[in-house]
């Protein structure tokens, strides 16, 4: 039976990983390269890396560090953050990325989505939305959550499936670091009406949100950061704990 | 032990490059004849679109040279796609080297299938040490049909075969080089036969 994905997502900024709270008070959480081979080891599905300083001039210094952990992880990881044209997506498989994540290039210039799934396969296009309830309607946000659009989230994810897209990283800025568990209802409602995977993120502070994402938001793959790297939740505990609740977990 | 990882106009083959690494082995990545015939171990990586792939093994003559090879060949992913007798992804004549036709999965999940799932039924040396319902890394939109020649299976929609063997071609649907430490197993069992 297909697992149900556990993904710890590392934003990176100038080789480190780091985690705040809305991009605020920004805290140091360790080495990049290390955090992979422990998250590795400790049985996630998957590893997403997001350059959250991604410039010019990082950007070399990024398809280092992506080289490095291609080396020595053994699972599949995603790298995103300031992606706006093919040459980008592939200086980072050339490194060894598995798969690519567009947000804010996407929603400016959609046909990137088509191009890059015709260049490399819609297996490594994921297209990350950041969106947020207002007025009882989901927005898609740009820049980091910092620029709103009159998007409705349903609707550019159901254009990003049309254009190719593999995957859907769908981010709730109302519950994203709340620790109050996922978005449960847009999750669902996007997850049940594509036909390509979504992996639900934002929001996960107990390991009951898991589960809740999972039963009631159909997601196919759950994405949380700073409870992983705070140890307040632990990747094996996490997974028996999810078997236990009938939900297919890879261990 | 030289191992040839075959170059063809089929997706990222780095990460195969590493995980072969990890097992100790530095591959070479070619498309010259020579060095592939002179390979002790070769692999046939893969991701793609079938035709198009097919189309540039022929332009390069790789298609005569991967059916005439003797040593071990170890298919991945389209890689043992392009191994069987026809494809329904873009309705391409195959190598011919298993007497499968590979089909388009349809209807009931999502599509493709992305994610880990568990293996069956396993056989051969390849699978030497690994458990049944073992978790292995699959991203994939069409698949293999249960046939003769079939030497593990797995279910997503239907039940249908995730590895092939004839002679000395070996093939897996997953990608091995992504599936952890099961994976690196099933690399290291390849690379001992």
């Amino acid at each position: 039976m297909l697992a149900k994905r556990i993904i710890p997502c590392l934003d990176i900024k100038e080789g480190r990983t780091v985690k705040g709270v809305n991009f605020l008070n920004i805290r140091d959480a360790g080495d990049p390269v290390e955090l992979a081979k422990i998250y590795s080891d400790d049985g996630a599905d998957e590893l997403v890396f997001l350059d959250i300083s991604a410039t010019n001039e990082r950007r070399k210094a990024l398809s280092a560090l992506v080289a490095k952990i291609a080396k020595t992880i053994n699972i599949p990881f995603t790298v995103g953050g300031g992606i706006s044209k093919i040459d980008d997506v592939s200086v980072l498989l050339d490194a060894g990325a598995d798969k690519i994540s567009v947000n804010t290039s996407a929603v400016k210039n959609p046909d990137l989505i088509s191009d890059l799934a015709k260049q490399f396969g819609s297996q490594c296009v994921v297209v990350a939305i950041d969106i947020k309830l207002e007025d009882g309607d989901w927005y898609v946000y740009l820049n980091g959550g910092s620029v709103k659009t009159n998007l409705l989230a349903t609707d550019w994810a159901s254009q990003a499936q049309q254009l190719g897209a593999g995957e859907i990283l769908l981010t709730s800025m109302n519950n994203d670091g709340t620790k109050n568990g996922f978005a449960i209802d847009i999750t669902k409602k996007i997850s049940q009406s594509l036909s390509i995977p979504v992996i639900a993120s934002g929001g996960a502070g107990k390991m009951e949100h898991f589960a809740g994402v999972f039963k009631h938001g159909f997601a196919d793959a759950a994405l949380a950061a700073s409870v992983f790297h705070f140890k307040e939740i632990e990747i094996p505990e996490l997974k028996k704990y999810l078997l236990s609740n009938k939900i297919p977990v890879r261990i | 032990m030289k191992v040839a990882i075959i170059k063809y106009n089929a997706g990222n083959i780095r990460s195969v490059v590493f995980a072969l690494e990890r097992c100790g082995v530095n591959a070479i990545v070619t498309d010259d004849a020579a060095e592939i015939n002179s390979a002790d171990k070769i692999i046939f990586p893969g991701v793609g679109e079938a035709s198009s792939a097919m189309r540039y093994l022929q332009s390069k003559n790789l298609d005569k040279l991967i059916v005439d090879l003797k040593q071990p060949v170890l298919g991945i992913c389209l890689g043992m796609q392009l191994m069987c007798n026809y494809s329904e992804e873009g309705k391409t004549k195959c190598l011919g080297i298993i007497d499968a036709d590979v089909k388009q999965f349809i209807g009931g999940e999502k599509i493709p299938h992305v994610g880990w799932n568990t293996i069956n039924q396993l056989n051969t040396n390849l699978f030497n040490g690994i458990a049944e319902n073992e978790y292995v890394y699959f991203v994939h939109g069409f698949y293999v049909p249960l046939n003769s020649f079939s030497i593990a299976t797995a279910n997503y929609i239907v039940n249908y075969s995730c590895a092939v063997q004839n002679g000395n071609f070996y093939a897996v649907q997953f990608h091995p080089e992504k599936s952890a430490t099961v994976g690196e197993k099933i690399l290291n069992n390849f690379l001992s036969l």
